[in-house]
């Protein structure tokens, strides 16, 4: 066994990710994750795409999405609102003191 | 190796249509999907699902399902009869990559004859870079507050110079720095897969999940506590041990506190640039009326307080 102690990067809100590196980690082509951003799923910083950098929570996302669309043939704009619906449960489930069940 | 019923894991018929075996699909995979679903074995029921519905949706792996027979039952001790898939004619698609993420039962029915790396598995840009890889790793929510050393497996599926799969372990040992969070991950560079020639490994990207904590809730950097008081504490005023992830404080119970309203122990959340806070929520708990002493007191205050909690209502 290795006994090395690897010491990765913590993707936390002041990381930012580049186009390629998301594609990349989704295994997903850039016209992937640009319809992505057009549907309001992701929200990078940066005007033009070559320039564009996300924060970790769009890899989350990213991640979230492609599943759902891989799993349940899930169109863009469902997959849109899907997680906008489990970000609101998430709160709700918080505030009702019963998360995680 | 248990032989698994993948009808019954899609509770359909033996003679359903390839529609049906979709429709049944859709609607169990949105059931159990682990990014929806709430129940408890969403993960493993959603892996079953998967591996039942590679086989049924094949019409060539399903005809060769079907032939052996009908008498099996789930779990019952299972080998393939020898030559059992003699006369199927499997086409391409007909063997399943990456078999390794199914049960041993489906390898061993599906899982040979594997085709060299590339094809499928060639990923989407033009580079050679090796895939990423992505894992979870659950932790206390104490290893966020300190910092943490976890060991952590991965399978994954190699292919040899002769073109078979074998699935490959190793173990890392990776540092959880303080102040991670639920959901965010840790990208270790250069420990996915090797690239292709000259060019570089993929990334492995950890996921931070907490384990369930017996006391505490975390809400991103937030962490929650339901905290019993007594009447007296709540009406009076007190100051009283809480518990944290960190260690026990005192906390100043305020006067005329009622139940669930939120009392903020400021930065003693998660730890990390802006720290989060930590919220006690007081649950006032009465004492039971099981003596003659408790009794008369609660007479007593019956008695003297005239409290009637139910006067907004207008009763």
């Amino acid at each position: 066994m290795n006994e090395t102690i690897l010491s990765g990067v913590l993707l936390d809100d002041n990381t930012e990710l580049s186009l390629n590196d998301l594609c990349h980690a989704c295994a997903q082509q850039a016209e992937w994750v640009i319809e992505l951003v057009e549907e309001g799923v992701l929200e990078p910083i940066g005007e033009d795409s070559g320039q564009w950098r996300f924060t970790a929570i769009n890899l989350q996302r990213a991640r979230t999405a492609m599943r759902l669309q891989r799993d349940l043939g899930i169109n863009l704009p469902g997959i849109a609102l899907v997680l906008d619906l489990m970000e609101e449960i998430e709160t709700l489930r918080v505030y009702s003191g019963r998360p995680n069940t | 190796m248990e032989f698994k019923d993948y009808y019954e894991v899609m509770g359909i018929k033996r003679d359903a249509s390839q529609e049906e075996v979709k429709r049944a699909y859709r609607k169990l995979a949105r059931k159990f999907h682990p990014d929806v679903s709430r129940e408890a074995d969403a993960e493993a029921r959603f892996k079953e699902l998967g591996e039942a519905y590679e086989v049924l949706r094949d019409p060539e792996k399903r005809a060769a399902y079907d032939q052996l027979g009908t008498s099996w039952k789930t779990g019952q001790d299972f080998d393939p009869p020898p030559g059992w898939d003699e006369g199927f004619e499997f086409s391409g698609g007909g063997f399943t990559d990456d078999a390794t993420a199914y049960s041993d039962f489906f390898s061993s029915l599906f899982g040979r004859d594997f085709r060299p790396a590339g094809g499928r598995r060639a990923h989407a840009g033009f580079d050679a870079r090796g895939e990423d890889h992505h894992a979870r790793v659950l932790i206390d929510l104490e290893d966020a507050y300190r910092g943490a050393t976890r060991s952590i497996t991965l399978r994954t599926p190699e292919i040899d110079s002769q073109g078979h799969v074998y699935t490959r372990e190793r173990t890392l040992n990776v540092k959880i720095p303080k102040g991670v969070r639920q959901g965010q991950r840790i990208r270790l560079s250069g420990q996915g897969s090797p690239g292709m020639g000259k060019a570089q490994a993929g990334d492995l990207y950890l996921e931070i999940a907490f384990k369930p904590h017996p006391l505490f809730r975390v809400e991103g950097r937030d962490v929650y506590l339901d905290l019993p008081v007594t009447p007296w504490e709540a009406a009076l005023g007190a100051t009283v041990n809480v518990p944290t992830p960190a260690g026990t404080v005192d906390l100043k119970i305020p006067p005329g506190t009622r139940s669930g309203r939120k009392l903020r122990l400021k930065g003693r959340g998660i730890p990390a640039g802006s720290p989060g806070d930590l919220y006690v929520i007081p649950q006032i708990t009465v004492p039971a009326a099981d003596s003659d002493k408790a009794k008369a007191l609660y007479r007593k205050m019956e008695q003297e307080l005239a409290y009637n909690p139910r006067s907004k209502l207008g009763v």
